[in-house]
């Protein structure tokens, strides 16, 4: 771990000010992964800006119909507040699958959507890794690639983004609400991160002195019939191997709209849209889930320890959708799935 | 007799400590002017450093040395003086020692500072340039390497003789099956890192709290290598957070902390990061065959079982893997073959039931694919080959209650209600499959040593050098000590982990309990003698023509039975004599000629169900029933806690444990608790039922106690593997049995 500055910023103006004065500063919100990063010289930022005390914890209504995240509010805190178990139970239901109350407790909104990759190579500085130093090569290729990407992967970077809230959030279609050095702008959810293309070492298409200040979640939050399936390596407490973000409405038994995203398999969440068309106006049975599972896998590549991925996603696809069609979401603290 | 403490659930005498954060782990001892040195690793698993430059590191305002190997201070020359009390043959690892490098994240430099964020952040300074060599890291690969280790490794039995001729016995077989099963790398990984804090004292003594299974151990390896005397070098470690067999070798942090105490005549501590406990002491990768012939009815023809491990490129790290299929079953024509690979990784190391983990998942596998050849139900196989003595050497258990394992358990369980059919049995979408598996392990009774000392009070110590890594010893040590000499548990402490104590072997091998107990409960029998001898030569003594066999030692006096009016309190008796204390240091061995007239082990039956969504890969367990026979146990509490927690370890063996190379660049890249899977709460079934099978056996050691440490994971890995064939009609002959090999 480097030598670094601490600084607490005491508004939004500040910190952004403060960001936009020093290229190697961080904001640092929960730290439960900016800390594991510096702690391995993955990540030697000069100085970090707390931004804990800024006034972005509170979760409310917006005028639109929707409701508004506040980028500190913990993951906790938006698991359990009444309004998003109510109308948003997708987004609940994901971030209780991830990680453990501990680092919930800690994590905050803003930080999940900018945690870093889990590839082993990406925290090892003693091994090559694109991402983490452009131009060295991506030994994930050939190499331990278990939990690395069977969509959307360049040949310089194989990484998945690790987030299960995300999952949620680019199903439920959120905006990112962020403030710069020249003012606020919005960010469609799926906008928001990037694809490793042949700049693996970008994340998310945020501009680098720009400050998250909140997610917008839209009216429709398809709170009758969703599920988060989650399917990892152990029961509780890894990071997905595949995860299906699912979420439909219905006229009659017909499906109106639906959502699907998937965490895991991919540079960023993975939300496609062709699937869900594929969904919209059909019965919700067995051979649609199928069809829309094989046409959002239609490019799926896998590598060496991998390729299981494919399949372990269509049958979760189905499964989840069918969750979500018969109003039975899986429920995080049941071990068995439904 | 009646006990007061012996064989009851009795609650550990350090829990408080430890709940309560009182009790201190060698990375924790408050050390005046303590330096804090930081382990840099290389990149490269095998090759030369040609290169090393610490100015950056040096330049750094706070950082007091930066040792490398050019810089190393004088250390021994010969191997031997390397060598500890558990090494396998060979050259043990010297760190700092030259340029070569051996395996990928061997330490290459130690940088010492006023302070840790100092010296941690200079050792992000110290660039190294190496010339990489061609390295072997692949067991698979290399496995026509395999060689049959010249050199017996101390203490590890050579697989047994061969019996009768296996290979014709095999071809004439009517039925027969033959297998391979594959095991990956696993790494002990204890919740506590590696840790030394070097106390340096004037003169040159020093104080050194490790983290340590023998304190001892590492006192004879620190005075070898730097020529130290014995009585400037002390080793302390009371509490030790998790071991698993990691910590009976000196581990680099010891060596390199002692190294910089000693150079830099100041205090040192060294603690590894997790992603460095990765770099030593795992249970090594293993590919097992095993070939069964049988008759139609069960009978065992024939048996082979070939095993190959990797091992180090400068050591034969051996443990004993194919042994236990010819001591557990009865084939009269039967090879055995355990051979190593030499491999680019650091040395493996005994974790947790060394060997019999790794051969008995293979074998009662591999029994289980034969019962379902044959149609038989797999305990039915298991018990028609049931065997009475051990048929690696014809020679008597000191006792065997396997048989009573079998029985209990299966009731318990309720294997009589179970359909054989795999894939028979579901509830909702689950598949449920019910598995079983034999165990076996040693029960070894080792010399050691153990001092009591009495005091008004009364109070009672007793010590040895011994260890406590969670397993209980504090509290065993506590209740054989106030049984003895009659006095409350409170009014017994426990000295353990100093070796200024009285000796003893490493904690290992689940023969602690057995052989500290020995020499705790001899020692405090002596200081009863001569209570007993005070008590009756006082004026008028109530006891004056009582005989030591017909006194008790009870609530805090001695007497006669039945008879309030005979009594004398222990300090009265003190007291009287004018002695403060009444001390006493026993050592016990194991009787030379009952142990190579018996074959000592612990046995058990190990039954689990597991829940399979088959469409998902994912598989629950869902109950696990243990029935061990292990002569007699101590404490229920602790000693069930010890197979419970076996049994959890088992379930990670399972299903769960794996650390994944890459070989292009022979690393380990799973390197932290994230990635590197252990079964978490939610993997753990709500009912492990331990069942303790009653086994009464004086010959295996003097308490008639045969040790609980290791039994509970052997078998139950292969328990788990045949219960989810039984759900599913799948076999998984590779760990762990991951979501990706179910779909
Ligand atoms: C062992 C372990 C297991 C985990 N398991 C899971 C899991 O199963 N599923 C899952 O989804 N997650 C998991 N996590 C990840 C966890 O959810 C993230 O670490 C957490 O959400 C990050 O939030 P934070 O507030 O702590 O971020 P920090 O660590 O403080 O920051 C992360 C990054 O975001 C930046 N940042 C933070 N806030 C803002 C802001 N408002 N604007 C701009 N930049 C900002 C920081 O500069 C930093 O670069 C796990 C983490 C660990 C350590
Ligand atoms: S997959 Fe991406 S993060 Fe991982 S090693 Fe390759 S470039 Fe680095």
């Amino acid at each position: 771990m480097n030598r670094f500055e601490y600084a607490r910023a005491s508004d939004v103006a500040e910190a952004v000010r403060a960001r936009a004065a020093d290229a190697s500063a961080r904001f640092i919100a929960g730290g439960t992964n900016l800390i594991d990063l510096m702690k391995e010289n993955v990540a030697r930022p000069t100085r970090l800006i707390d931004i804990n005390h800024l006034p972005l914890r509170g979760i409310e209504d917006t005028d639109a119909g929707g409701v508004r995240i506040g980028a500190l509010a913990t993951n906790t805190a938006v698991a359990y507040d009444a309004r998003i178990e109510a109308r948003y139970p997708l987004l609940s239901s994901a971030i209780l699958a991830g990680a453990s109350p501990q680092l919930r407790n800690a994590a905050t909104t803003g930080g999940n959507l900018l945690q870093r990759t889990r590839c082993y190579y990406f925290y090892d500085t003693g091994t090559p890794c694109n991402k983490r130093e452009p131009g060295t090569g991506c030994p994930a290729i050939a190499g331990v690639n278990r939990i690395h990407a069977i969509l959307g992967a360049s040949e310089n970077c194989i990484a998945t983004h690790p987030s299960d809230m995300c999952v949620a959030l680019a199903a439920l279609a959120a905006t990112v609400r962020v403030t710069g050095p020249s003012g606020e702008r919005e960010i469609a959810f799926a906008d928001f991160h990037r694809l490793p293309g042949d700049t693996p070492e970008r994340d998310t298409n945020l501009g680098e002195d720009e400050l998250i200040t909140a997610i917008d979640l839209p009216p429709e939050g398809f709170a009758s019939n969703y599920s988060y399936l989650k399917l990892r390596d152990r029961l509780s407490y890894a990071f997905a191997l595949v995860s299906v973000a699912a979420a439909l409405t219905f006229d009659g038994d017909t499906i109106r709209e639906a959502r699907l995203a998937l965490g895991g398999v991919a540079h960023k969440p993975w939300r496609d849209t062709a699937a869900e068309a594929a969904l919209a106006g059909k019965p919700a049975n067995r051979a649609t889930f199928e069809t829309a599972a094989a046409a959002l896998l239609a490019d799926a590549r896998g590598y060496s320890g991998n390729a299981f991925k494919i399949e372990l996603a269509r049958r979760a696809i189905v499964r989840a959708l069918s969750q979500a069609a018969a109003g039975t979401p899986q429920v995080q603290t049941d071990k068995r799935v439904r | 007799m009646s006990m007061t403490y012996l064989g009851k659930a009795v609650s550990r005498v350090d829990g408080p400590a430890k709940v309560t954060g009182a009790a201190r782990y060698a990375g924790e001892f408050p050390v005046p002017e303590l330096t804090y040195g930081v382990v840099v690793s290389s990149t490269i698993a095998r090759g030369k450093i040609t290169r090393i430059d610490s100015a950056a590191a040096l330049g750094v305002p706070g950082v007091v040395q930066v040792f490398t190997h050019e810089n190393r201070p004088h250390t021994a020359y010969l191997n031997r003086s390397w060598r500890d009390e558990v090494a396998p043959p060979g050259a043990p690892f010297r760190p700092l020692y030259d340029a070569e490098i051996h395996f990928s994240a061997q330490p290459v430099a130690l940088v010492v500072a006023e302070d840790f964020e100092t010296a941690r952040y200079a050792a992000s300074l110290v660039r190294v340039e190496y010339e990489q060599g061609p390295h072997t890291t692949d067991l698979e690969r290399e496995r026509g390497t395999a060689y049959v280790p010249p050199k017996k490794r101390n203490g590890i039995a050579p697989p047994p003789d061969p019996r009768g001729n296996a290979v014709e016995a095999l071809a004439a077989a009517p039925r027969k099956i033959a297998r391979q099963y594959v095991s990956p790398f696993e790494h002990h990984n204890p919740m506590e890192p590696f840790a030394t804090t070097v106390l340096w004292q004037d003169a040159g003594r020093l104080t050194v709290f490790d983290k340590t299974q023998g304190v001892q151990n590492v006192q004879s390896y620190i005075t070898s290598v730097f020529g130290l005397k014995a009585a400037n070098v002390q080793v302390i470690s009371p509490f030790v957070g998790g071991a698993f067999g990691s910590g009976l070798r000196p581990q680099y942090q010891v060596f390199l902390a002692v190294m910089a105490a000693t150079e830099l005549e100041r205090s040192v501590r060294v603690t590894l990061t997790r992603q460095q406990m990765f770099s030593f002491s795992y249970r090594p990768n293993t590919i097992q065959a095993i070939s069964l012939g049988a008759r139609p009815d069960g009978k065992l023809l024939a048996l082979t079982h070939e095993a190959i491990g990797n091992t180090s490129q400068h050591e034969d790290y051996q443990e004993t893997v194919v042994n236990w299929s010819g001591l557990l079953y009865g084939a009269e024509n039967a090879s055995f073959i355990y051979k190593l690979v030499k491999t680019d990784w650091a040395s493996p190391a005994d974790m947790r039931a060394p060997g019999a983990t790794l051969g008995v998942f293979a074998i009662e596998t591999a029994i289980d694919e034969l019962a379902y050849e044959l149609s038989l139900d797999p305990l039915a196989l298991r018990l028609a080959n049931y065997t009475e003595r051990d048929e690696n050497d014809g020679k008597p258990f000191t006792s065997k209650e396997l048989r009573a394992c079998y029985q209990q358990g299966a009731e318990r369980f309720g294997w009589s209600k179970r359909n054989p059919a795999p894939r028979s049995m579901t509830e909702g979408r689950e598949l449920i499959g019910w598995g079983m598996a034999t165990g076996a392990w040693e029960a070894l009774h080792m010399k050691a040593a153990a001092r009591a000392t009495l005091r008004a009070g009364p109070m009672l110590e007793v010590a040895s050098a011994t260890a406590d890594i969670g397993t209980g010893t504090y509290t065993i040590m506590a209740q054989i000590a106030a049984e003895t000499l009659g006095v409350p548990i409170e009014a017994v402490s426990v000295k353990l982990g100093d070796s200024s104590l009285p000796k003893s072997p490493i904690e290992g091998g689940s023969w602690t309990a057995a052989s500290i107990g020995a020499a705790v409960q001899a020692a405090c029998e002596t200081v009863r003698g001569k209570l007993f001898k005070l008590a009756r030569g006082l004026e008028n003594s109530p006891l004056a023509n009582a005989d030591i066999e017909h006194v008790e030692f009870a609530d805090g006096t001695i007497r006669l039975p039945g008879d309030p009016s005979r009594s004398v309190p222990i300090d009265r008796a003190l007291a009287a004599a004018g002695t403060e204390a009444l001390e006493a240091e026993e050592t016990v061995g194991p009787g030379l000629i009952s142990s190579r007239r018996f074959s000592r082990n612990t046995h058990s039956a190990v039954f689990a169900e597991v829940r399979v969504d088959e469409e998902l890969g994912i598989a629950r367990v869902t109950r696990v029933v243990n029935a061990v026979a292990a002569g007699r146990i101590l404490n229920l509490k602790t000693g069930g806690s010890q197979v419970m927690g076996g049994v959890v370890m088992g379930i990670g063996m399972a299903l769960h444990e794996e650390t994944m190379p890459d070989h292009a660049l022979g690393r380990f890249m799973n390197h932290n608790l994230a990635e590197y899977h252990i079964p978490v709460h939610a993997d753990i079934p709500a009912a492990i039922e331990v069942i303790f099978v009653e086994e009464h056996d004086p010959e295996v050691s003097p308490l008639g106690v045969k040790g609980l440490g290791e039994i509970g994971i052997v078998g139950t890995a292969a328990a788990i593997g045949n219960a989810i064939y039984h759900a599913t009609g799948k076999r998984v002959r590779d760990l762990p049995i991951t979501i990706d090999k179910l779909l």
